[in-house]
This record gives C-alpha cells, structure tokens and sequence, in this order.
C-alpha cells in the first residue's frame, strides 16, 4: 500500500506514447493544465486589486485533476470540490462563464447566489458545488447508484481533500458504494493540507488508499504531480466501475503550491522549505519536460499558447466587469420551483423599500474580514 | 370507497406511485423485506425490486446524501428516517444541500426528494422516538414541509409530493398509523400543498393544529360546544409553505386564536402564525392569542400524557380566550 504509483519517468524513457495516448490527447492535457495555471494567477490577481471578494486557487494540483477527468468521458457526471475548476477548464467551459460565477454577475449561471469558485455547470455535466466538506461525496455515490437502477454505462467522479476523508460523508458515500458496488470514483486530493492542519494530525492511517480496504473497494495511490499515473489510475477505475466492478478511491499524493484560499497565509502554519521541495516536482514542469522529449512541446508553442489564453481572460474579465449585479427580484427566484405567496410578499417588500427610499446601498463587505 | 388507515392510505399512496412511474424510489432502514418498522413500505419490496425499494447500510446522512444524488440525476426519491428523531445525522444534507441546490444552481439542478418520517409522541417511546422537529425544517428556505392528519389527506398530499419537483419533508403523525380511519378514494389523486383543511366551521375561537394534535383537539372543540362556545377548526396540514390566508381569515371572523402544537413552544411553529395574526389581523383581535405546546423540556418517557398537550389543556384555552373581554 506503500507503493506509488508513477508512470511520467519511465514514460520519457519509452520510444512510444503510454496508455493509448496520442499527442493530441497530451496538448489537450497540457492546455487544460497550463490554462487553470494562468486562470488562478488571474483570480488572485484580481482578489488581491479588490475587484473579486474571494478565490480559491488549485496551484500545484494541475494533474492530479486533468490526469483523472482526462479519463471521464464527457457524460460522466462529476461531483467537484471547490478547489477543481481545472475540470470544466478541462471540459471546455468558456472562461467568460467561470469569470462571471467569480464576480456573481447577472449572467452568472448561479445568478450571484454563491461566493467564487462555487460552480454550477450543468452543461458540463459538472454538479453545484458545496462549500462544507464533503457533502458531495454520498451524494455521488447515489448518483452512481441511479445510473445502476436506469441501467446506464457511466461513471460518476467525485473529489475532495485529505480534510474531507475525515468528515461522516466520506464514510457514508463509501460504505454505501461499496455495498451497491456502484460505478462511483472517489478522487482524494492529499494536497497534505487541511487549511493549516497537516495530514498526520488528518490520520493515523498509513495512506488514504489504505481506507478503501474497509470499504471493499480498490484504493490506489498515485503520485499526484505525475499526470500521467494519474490518468492510468483513473481509466482502470472507470473500466472497472463500468464492468460492473463497483467503486474505487484514487488518492493522488500532491501538494497544495497555493494557500487556502485568498483569506489564507500558508507562511503562518508551514514550514518554507516544503514549497521549495514541491515547486520542484511542480506537476506543469514535469509534463512539459515529458512532452518536450516526444517533441510535443516548443517554447514558441508555450507562448502561443500562454498569449492566447491569457487575452481570452482579459477580454472574459472585461465583459464580466461591464456586466451589471443580477436584478433584486432574482433573490426570490428559484427557492422553490414556483415562488410561493410569502417570497411574492417578501419580494414585495423589497420593491416597496426601494419605490420610497430609493436603491439599498451595498455596505461592502470582506471575506473573512 | 375503501376505509383505509393512515398507515394503509400511505402504504397505497407510494404503491400507486411506484407503479405509475419508474423514477419513485424508496431507501431506507428496514423498508425492504420487513416492510418498515410501522408496515408503511409493507409488499413494495416484493413488488417492485431489489433496486426501487432499498435497505440501506444504517445510516441516515448516508440515506439522504446519497437521496440528493438520486433526486439530482432525475430520480424521485422517497427516502424513510425509521423515526423522525434520528434525522439529525443527516440534518446537513437536508438544509444546506436538498434544500439549496436549486438555489444555489441558479436553477440547474433542482432536488426532488420527499423525506417520509414518522413524527410525534403517543406511543410512549420516550425522547427517541417522540419528537416533533417540525421547526428545524420549517425554518428553511427552499423546503415543504407537511403533516397530514387524515388518511385521505396522506395519501393524496404524499402523492402531491412525490409529483412535484421541490424537496419535502413528509411527516406523519405516527400516533395516528392505526387509530385515523376513513373511506378514502382508490387510485390516483392529489390533495394540494400549502392548502389547510377546515375540519369544522364555528364563529368564536379559531382552534389551528396540525398532525395528530388535530384529533385532540376536535376531542377539544366538541366539549367547547357543549358548553356553547362554537370553534372553527382548522388542520394546517401544510406547515411550509402555508396556507396564511385560510388562517387570517378566520382569525377576521372569530376575533380570538389559539394554536396547538405539540412540538417545544419556544420558536414551535405556532409563534410564528401568532406573529402572523398579530401583524395581519390586530384590528380583529379581540383576546391574547394563546398557545398550547409541548413543553420546553425533554420529551419524556412515564410522563408523556404530562407533556402533550390532551383536550383539557387546549379547552382551557379556548375557555380563557373565548371569555377574554
């Protein structure tokens, strides 16, 4: 259980592409992990000119991600945590559509009823995104049991971190998914920090992996700076999971580059040299080096690449910023499927105020504090 | 028509769900070959599968949480809590998920899901197996919550439910599972939500309960009358959203309220239709509104018949507001 699994050394060393690769398929990788750099480099930069209240980068766990939703299929539905925006990068959603959720605009999907990174991408088959930890792991497992009753050849994804296997719902989605031997993929992300808390105050347990024992499931570590293994571990869980197989937990080993979120400081609670060690595994270095050797990678095609994605943000930035708050009356929308006769009153309430005493002043606001 | 229980009208309304449409699934503790620990799910298992009707591990977070993944893919999950005191562990994936993904999803997923649990006192089962948690859930946008308190309403309010796309918490009063019988229509109807039912006209007191609080106070209303003081009844039935007009307007009329609950009464569901008819009808008012509740202590084991609320604390009531001058 100790093992890990790497795949990129000796991938490099190989005269062909692994796992059935094609070089298209490593751009496409690459991209998607090059792209959710240069977006989190964005969102900080705009948190910290105040122009976004809050963001949560994914710095440092590039493969961990693209290596695993590389292998979902697009119709496998994914139950993200709020640190994986890689996926819908991944899967192709516009930057205007994450930028607008960042600045909870009026064509924000989710209408500007959530803080960043909170995600509804239904298109994409991607589910709303939960900020208490873990919630979205049972319900994965449900989702993966509905595709069982209707019979469906799918996979359902879910991720979390190495805080998140110690919440009840780890528990439960797992327990339940290994009973029903439903077609679910349990992702832990061990970035090896819960916020400030290490992973040995997280566990006593050897590995994440070793947990899916109890489970009867399958768990695998892989090194999570290593696309690569990643992809490996993820398409054997999901032939699995589609033969009828039943679940597996994929922990990906990796290390959070980035802080917590916009309101963290990782120089208060972690040691500076750890960064330093995994700013040299960074998992974008890695790959690059990868593909430079199957002469897949060019400096010219680095820049191309960065200018492109780096305009599509600007201008996706600069639409959301023309775009105006979603209207009041929104904020009664959707609570339930038809408004009911004491959100019309509410509503009501709200138009009233502002007919007489003119627009409510926003007071502003910051997250934490 | 067929006289049916409480139990039996539930029984048949998810049997005419499940058979109506494929999508009704049933999850819980117990509800598969045992039929539940009441009888409600009783022969569904047998008829519909290993894969509509499914004993779960024993877990109620896991029960609901992976409920929300069901109602989320296009399921219509009907989950069971064996009792309504043990929905705690997965309170969470009610309030914050089930009940927000609509919401919080700007509309792209919402969550049908209707959470059956028997609630309530009456079979001396102590703190465990007693409790009326109606407020936790009333308290939060995005959820129904219903309690019916007759077989007819049950079974139509449930198949209500079960066909309409917002997330319900269904409880019933299990101290009326074998004692509430009527004749009741067969096959498929609805009775509709956030509609409360007038159990009996009067001109005096209105008299506003719900579950099978209802059923002590008609015991209530009808020793009123003996003594000449004429109570409009009216079940709630439906405690989010609710029927605020049915209430007012008898409150309009009467002149006088009181409201029987048997939940905790600090923040019990009855203060906030006491705050209603304050803010709608304080003109009409014409005596305090009172409430009769449960207590705020435990729910106790020997001492439940001290604890609920019975027919002389609720006629107590009537009599002091009927006479308030």
């Amino acid at each position: 259980m100790a093992e890990m699994l790497q795949v990129l050394d000796a991938a490099t060393k190989a005269a062909k592409l692994p796992l059935g690769l094609t070089p298209d398929d490593c751009k496409t990788m690459y991209r998607a992990m090059l792209a959710t750099r240069l977006f989190d480099q964005r969102g900080m930069n705009l948190q910290r000119q105040g122009r976004i209240g809050f963001c949560v980068p994914s710095m440092g766990q590039e493969a961990s991600q693209i290596g695993t939703a590389f292998a979902a299929p697009k119709d496998d539905w994914i139950y993200p945590s709020y640190r994986t925006h890689s996926i819908a990068i991944l899967r192709g959603v516009p930057f205007r559509t994450l930028i607008d959720q960042l600045y909870g605009n009026a064509t924000d999907i989710v209408k500007g009823r959530q803080m960043p990174n909170h995600f509804s991408l239904r298109q994409w088959n991607l589910v709303s995104i939960s900020s208490p930890i873990g919630t979205q792991i049972s319900q994965a497992a449900g989702t993966a049991r509905a595709i069982q009753i209707r019979g469906e050849q799918k996979a359902v994804w879910t991720y979390f971190g190495d805080g998140g296997t110690s919440e009840g719902e780890f528990h439960c989605g797992m327990n339940f998914a290994g009973v029903w031997k439903a077609p679910c993929i349990f992702v832990c992300e061990n970035n090896q920090w819960a916020i400030s808390v290490p992973v040995r105050q997280q566990t006593a347990s050897e590995s994440f992996a070793a947990k899916a024992i109890a489970y009867g499931m399958p768990g695998v570590k892989v090194d999570g700076n290593d696309v690569l293994a990643v992809y490996q571990a993820a398409k054997e869980a999901r032939e699995r999971a589609i033969a009828g197989g039943g679940p597996t937990l994929i922990e990906t080993f990796t290390f959070r580059q980035g802080p917590h979120s916009s309101s963290d400081d990782p120089k208060r609670y972690q040691p500076p040299e750890m960064l330093e060690t995994w700013k040299k595994k960074d998992p974008i270095a890695r790959f690059q080096a990868f593909l430079e050797k199957k002469k897949l990678w060019t400096p010219e095609w680095e820049k191309a690449l960065t200018d492109e994605i780096t305009a599509d943000l600007a201008k996706a930035v600069d639409a959301a910023e023309q775009t105006p708050a979603p209207a009041v009356d929104t904020m009664f929308d959707d609570v339930y499927a038809t408004l009911p006769p004491h959100l019309v009153e509410q509503r009501e309430a709200v138009r009233q105020q502002i007919r007489t005493s003119g627009a409510i002043q926003d007071t502003g606001g910051k997250f934490p504090l | 028509m067929p006289e049916m229980t409480l139990l039996a009208a539930i029984n048949d309304a998810l049997n005419i769900a499940m058979a109506k449409d494929e999508r009704v699934v049933m999850l819980g503790e117990d509800i598969g070959k045992k039929g539940g620990v009441f009888g409600a799910t009783a022969g569904l298992h047998e008829k519909y599968g290993d894969l509509r009707v499914m004993d779960t591990p024993l877990s109620e977070n896991g029960i609901l949480g992976t409920a929300v993944g069901m109602g989320l893919y296009g399921l219509r999950p009907v989950p069971e809590i064996q009792f309504l005191d043990f929905i705690y562990p997965g309170f969470d994936q009610i309030v914050s998920e089930m009940a927000k993904f609509r919401y919080r999803s700007g509309g792209e997923y919402p969550c049908p899901c209707v959470v059956r649990s028997p609630s309530g006192g009456g079979i001396k089962g102590g703190h465990y197996h007693s409790q009326s948690a109606e407020s936790y859930f009333i308290h939060t946008p995005g959820l129904r919550v219903v309690m019916p308190s007759t077989p007819r309403d049950a079974k139509g309010m449930l198949l209500a439910s079960i066909f309409q796309d917002d997330p319900v918490i269904f409880l019933e009063p299990k101290a009326l599972y074998r004692h509430a019988k009527e004749e009741v229509e067969s096959g498929y109807f609805e009775v509709e939500l956030g509609k409360a039912r007038l159990v009996k006209a009067g001109d005096a007191v209105t008299l506003v309960s719900w579950g099978s609080m209802v059923v002590t106070c008609e015991q209530a209303v009808a020793k009123a009358a003996e003594k000449g003081v004429s109570v409009e009844l009216i079940d709630l039935r439906s405690l989010l959203p609710w029927d605020t007009d049915a209430v007012m307007a008898s409150v309009k009329k009467t002149g006088r309220l009181v409201i029987a609950q048997e939940a905790p009464r600090t923040l019990g569901f009855a203060s906030e239709i006491a705050a209603t008819a304050a803010e709608k009808a304080i003109d009409s008012l014409r005596a305090p509104i009172a409430r009769v509740s449960g207590f705020d202590t435990p729910f106790p084991y020997t001492l439940e018949h001290v604890y609920k609320p019975d027919a002389q604390r609720i006629l107590n009531a009537i009599d002091y507001v009927a006479r308030y001058d």
